[in-house]
């Protein structure tokens, strides 16, 4: 046998934490120092965890140009989204060429069309001699930005102010408007249905589920009840019905208004049930009863305690709804039911393809679809990486 | 070590998890043998490694957990036949592992609410088993598990084979899993903290109810516990582990009268017991457990040990080495070999 | 080392929950989760109150606490300045003055402290509510908790997940010390840590309450911890009170059959001492639906005729010990070994 090791006493009474070996407990391998991250707040732990998620990253990117885009549709679009044109109707997208013969310069061939002898069909060919040079930040119609600021740049556009002949990304409709720019302004107006309808919605949720999830008793009885009731309704036909009952007279701003109220009404039953299945898990943690054992009021337990611990998952639950909204008010708008010209929304626009025969003649006006479907798996993405950040301390 | 053909020989057992964090060293370089018919004691605390050891045998590791080297040598028919089976070289879905999962070496898992299905009766489960690794009807399997039950102490066995778990109480649920390991008469009986969850009446009865029954069929049982007691009262030889690795192995009677590794000395000092003198301060362990991704260098022990060695303990790594008859240790106060890197 | 005033008088305690059936949530029966309990805390003790799962000692404590608003009984509190109220009949409004001088540490550190704020919040909480508004008074007296605790000053901007479990119960500490409580209720405050910080907390614990003469009531399962930080013990099972008597009586020579029970099922870490040879037959039963007479007695060795159907008192057979069980003055019990009668010696192999 070895040496007997010295008989060395072990340390005493409240022996001090060395700090250097007892490293904490919950979180680790995040890329930051260990001091920060143990003085980092909640917020910046839910960054660091949702920075990795390389696919959330990006499509917050993406949502954060469609914001852009709704924020200001003038500058993004390149004619009033009004503006008729007889002559110039179902204008196929029109190609960008980046470089010309003397270098980079973006531009696109004027186009001109006949008239198909036999379908009597207007035909459209560029016309490869007349090159239209492109520019950034150039000057255009006026518009305002956020209603307030009146200017008249734009990000792209036809940069020699002496050519009239406009241009079409993406091609005209049946009244010779331009789809690009009228895509700008229905971005506008569909992705802030959406969030107004989602806000109300959590307003209401947080609201009604937070009274039932805390005091319970009858009150929760009655708007469980409620939610039931709401839930079990087919969807569809209570919003037939609502905007059928909206008066025909109606300004544009006040069918708007209408039907986000109306998606949220709807809405709000599915984070009310969340907000109030929280408050119900949250009311028993040992955390909210310490809070209440030292004397805290009420409202600071709720307000200081509890409504932090679960907003960030509000958070990300109102990112997965928002494209619900979205895709149902396209519904609606596309059905006649929503929104209806001259308001421009993407269902707005769809309503444009709704039957076979310009979809067969003018297939780009689908591609307001297209703009949903990045927006809603943009979104999506979004939310789904938010929700995983949302609890850094699992 | 005396026996030559233990039935389960680990050697330099390495399990890793690979996570976006980095890696994760749960078992690092454990090796302990198992003889037939031994209650070989476990224990460590929290981050030990334990559980993964087990499950490292069992290979059942999930990924991003990985069996990255070592040997898990099987000797299921005791020298005669083919000798031993490396249980690390199957794949862990092989028709061998799982031939030998269940039917050889067998798992009382911690939970037993969990770990019976609720739709199924536990009769049906327990049968399931019987009729995987046997060639019996299912009227044999039938008879076989009252008898099973009725071994683990269930009451009325025949009327209880037909309950659904939820039915039955911690106790009983608890003997039904014991019965359902059992069924095979496997040789080699896992119990991985079968009696953190239930109460200390309960746990007597189960403490003892393992001991006879491995007394009456010879199986051999490694069983996994943090609880020093527990140890105490049911193995015969014990591995103590300390953050993935085996800090030090000996009989029980060693372990608990002649501790040599430091930190089961400071472990088993630390402990109140149920006679040590009250309300006097207890020695305690400085410091607390560091995070499997903030391993120290060297020993895993050093930053907490009181009989640290400088530049020795926080540069190079004890391997396990015997030190007296009886127990091996790893630690530099005993021996000067190192693992090499 | 105790006074003689009764600083908290346990009297009658209930606490019932009801159990509904059906569509319109018709009661038809109770879980008697705490049942008829009696016993009193000395001022600077500290008592143990021990048990299986569902014997209604976290209930107990809550009730005391007014986590929970007891079914029924008195629980009269000697205040700080002076009078005794009865904490189980004051309203709610009445209690907040009153929690400054009762607090609670938690079982699980993990649960029982908000992540999304550091200790400096964390700690000073308390006082910020009772009244303590200025920001750096807060900062001073939160620096000197974790000092008192043994934590550094330094710590305070840290959030919870920097620490480690006993760290974290540390925190737990120095939040419910804020306010100089006289009254300390300590859930199994140190069953959720590892085996080797244990220690450390519970010699946290008792130099506290010779530092700032606490009172605690200590509840837990593990009776080798209860043993080791109490004066006095009480025992409970489904519900009631089985036994109080001071620790070491109560370890050395049992009352109750139960108690002796307890206390053989304890696995001792010694191999020497292979202890579970004779236990408890059974389970606990569910306190919703209790045994008739004597809840112990389908389990009892030493059950009579009269146990099935008499329900024992809590009754004080010696100066200071209370057994509820109809034999128990006639039963010779066997509790823990002494070993300072017939010590084992501790090294005869290895040195």
């Amino acid at each position: 046998m070895t040496t007997q090791p010295s008989a060395k006493s072990i340390p005493p009474l409240t022996e001090r934490d060395d700090d250097q070996h007892a490293v904490g407990g919950g979180l680790s391998g995040f890329d930051a120092s260990a001091e920060a991250i143990y003085v980092a707040p909640n917020w910046k732990l839910v960054w660091w965890r949702f920075r990795k998620h390389r696919l959330a990253v990006f499509s917050g990117v993406v949502t954060l140009i469609i914001v852009t885009i709704a924020l200001v549709p003038g500058f993004f679009s390149t004619q009033p989204p009004e503006q008729i044109d007889s002559l110039r109707t179902f204008i196929p997208p029109q190609r960008i060429h980046f470089f010309g013969p003397d270098g980079f310069g973006p531009y696109v061939y004027d186009i001109t069309g006949q008239r198909n002898p036999t379908t009597l069909m207007m035909e459209w060919v560029p016309d490869e001699s007349k090159p239209i040079p492109l520019g950034f930040f150039v000057r255009g119609y006026d518009y305002e930005i956020l209603g307030l600021i009146p200017t008249n740049i734009h990000l792209i556009g036809v940069s020699d102010p002496a050519i009239i002949s406009p241009v079409h990304f993406l091609g005209t409709d049946r009244l010779g408007r331009d789809q690009w720019s009228r895509l700008m302004y229905g971005t506008q107006v569909s992705l802030s249905i959406g969030l107004v309808a989602v806000i109300l919605s959590i307003f209401l949720g947080v609201l009604l589920g937070g009274i039932s999830g805390y005091f319970g008793g009858w009150i929760d009885m009655i708007i469980q009840r409620l939610i039931e009731l709401l839930q079990s309704l087919p969807p569809i036909p209570i919003w037939m019905a609502l905007t059928a009952a909206m008066p025909r007279d109606w300004t544009v701003e006040q069918v708007y208004f209408a039907i986000t109220i109306i998606l949220s009404l709807i809405g709000w039953t599915t984070m009310g049930r969340e907000v109030r299945g929280r408050f119900l898990a949250l009311r028993e943690e040992d955390f909210v009863t310490a809070a209440e054992l030292i004397g805290c009021s009420k409202p600071r337990i709720i307000f200081r305690h509890m409504v932090p611990t679960f907003m960030s998952h509000i958070i990300a639950a109102s990112t997965l709804a928002i494209p619900v909204m979205i895709i149902n008010e396209t519904f609606l708008s596309f059905l006649g039911l929503g929104l209806r010209p001259p308001a421009i929304s993407w269902g707005v626009l769809l309503q444009e393809a709704q039957n076979l025969q310009s979809v067969a003649t003018a297939p780009w006006l689908l591609l307001p679809g297209l703009a949903v479907v990045i927006t809603v798996l943009a979104l999506n993405i979004l939310g789904d990486g938010l929700r995983d950040a949302a609890d850094p301390y699992s | 070590m005396s026996n030559p053909t233990p039935l389960l020989s680990v050697r330099n057992l390495k399990t890793y998890f690979d996570l976006d964090e980095g890696q994760v060293k749960a078992v690092d370089g454990v090796s302990f043998d198992v003889q037939p018919g031994q209650v070989v004691g476990i224990v460590g605390e929290s981050g030990c490694g334990k559980s993964v050891t087990i499950k490292s045998v069992l290979r059942i590791i999930q990924p991003p957990g990985r069996l990255v080297e070592g040997e898990i040598l099987f000797n299921p028919d005791n020298g005669g036949g083919q000798g031993p089976i490396d249980l690390a070289k199957f794949d862990p879905n092989s028709k061998q592992m799982r031939a030998i999962r269940g039917k050889d070496i067998a798992l009382i898992p911690q939970e037993p609410m969990a770990a019976f299905s609720p739709v199924h009766t536990i009769g049906n489960q327990i049968m399931e088993a019987i009729l995987l690794h046997q060639p019996v009807t299912k009227k044999e399997a039938r008879q076989i598990t009252i008898e099973r039950l009725r071994e683990v102490g269930v009451p009325s066995p025949q009327d209880r084979i037909d309950a659904y778990s939820w039915e039955l109480s911690g106790g009983l649920r608890q003997r039904a899993m014991i019965a359902m390991a059992l069924a095979c008469n496997p040789k080699l009986l896992i119990a991985d903290e079968p009696t953190t969850a239930i109460d200390v009446t309960t746990q007597a009865q189960i403490l003892n109810l393992l001991r006879n029954l491995q007394q009456q069929h010879n199986t051999a049982i490694i069983f996994i516990t943090h609880d020093l007691g527990v140890i105490a009262q049911i193995a015969d030889y014990v591995v103590v582990m300390y953050l993935g690795r085996v800090m030090e192995t000996g009989p029980v009677d060693d372990i608990f009268h002649a501790p040599q590794h430091p930190y089961t000395r400071a472990l088993l000092e630390s402990i109140p017991t149920i006679q040590s003198a009250p309300r006097e301060p207890l020695p305690t362990i400085a410091g607390s457990i560091p995070h499997p991704f903030n391993r120290p260098p060297g020993c895993p022990f050093f930053p907490r040990c009181p009989d640290f060695i400088p530049d020795t303990c926080n540069a190079q790594t004890p391997t396990l080495q015997p030190i007296n008859q009886r127990q091996s240790a790893s630690c530099f106060l005993y021996h000067d070999e190192a693992e090499e890197n | 080392m105790t006074t003689q005033t009764n600083l908290l008088d346990v009297k009658n305690l209930k606490k019932y929950y009801p159990i509904k059936k059906g569509f319109i949530k018709k009661v038809v029966g109770h879980v008697r989760a705490v049942d008829d309990v009696s016993f009193f805390i000395k001022e600077g003790e500290t008592l143990g109150l021990v048990g299986e799962s569902g014997c209604g000692k976290t209930t107990t404590a809550r009730c005391i606490l007014r986590a929970q608003k007891p079914t029924g009984g008195q629980i009269l509190y000697r205040t700080g300045a002076g009078p005794v109220v009865d904490l189980a009949q004051l309203p709610d409004a009445d209690i907040r003055p009153l929690r400054r001088e009762m607090q609670m540490v938690f079982q699980d550190p993990f649960a029982s402290l908000n992540p999304r704020m550091n200790l400096l919040d964390l700690i000073g909480e308390p006082l910020l509510v009772n009244g303590v508004r200025s920001r750096k008074e807060r900062t001073e007296r939160v620096a000197e908790l974790l000092q008192l605790v043994g934590l550094r000053p330094e710590y305070m901007q840290r959030f919870p997940h920097a620490f480690s479990g006993g760290q974290r119960q540390r925190v737990v500490i120095a939040r419910a010390l804020a306010l100089n409580p006289r009254l300390v209720v300590a859930d199994e405050p140190v069953s959720a840590l590892d085996v080797s910080v244990q220690a450390q907390v519970l010699n946290l614990l008792l130099e506290l309450q010779q530092r700032l003469k606490l009172t605690y009531l200590f509840v837990a399962h593990d009776l080798s911890v209860v043993k080791h930080i109490t004066d006095r013990v009480a025992v409970m099972y489904v519900g009631k009170i089985a036994e109080i008597a001071p620790t070491q009586e109560l370890f050395y020579q049992p009352k109750h059959p139960y108690t002796a029970a307890l206390l053989s099922a304890v696995p001792v870490a010694d191999p020497r001492r292979r202890t579970l040879q004779m236990p408890l037959q059974g389970d606990v039963p569910s306190p919703a639906n209790p045994p008739s007479g004597c809840y112990f007695h389908p389990r009892c060795a030493h059950a009579i005729d009269r146990c099935r159907t008499e329900p024992p008192a809590l009754t004080e057979i010696e100066p200071g010990r209370f057994v509820s069980c109809h034999r128990a003055r006639e039963l010779d019990l066997i509790g823990v070994e002494d070993i300072s009668v017939s010590p084992v010696p501790t090294h005869p192999i290895g040195g």
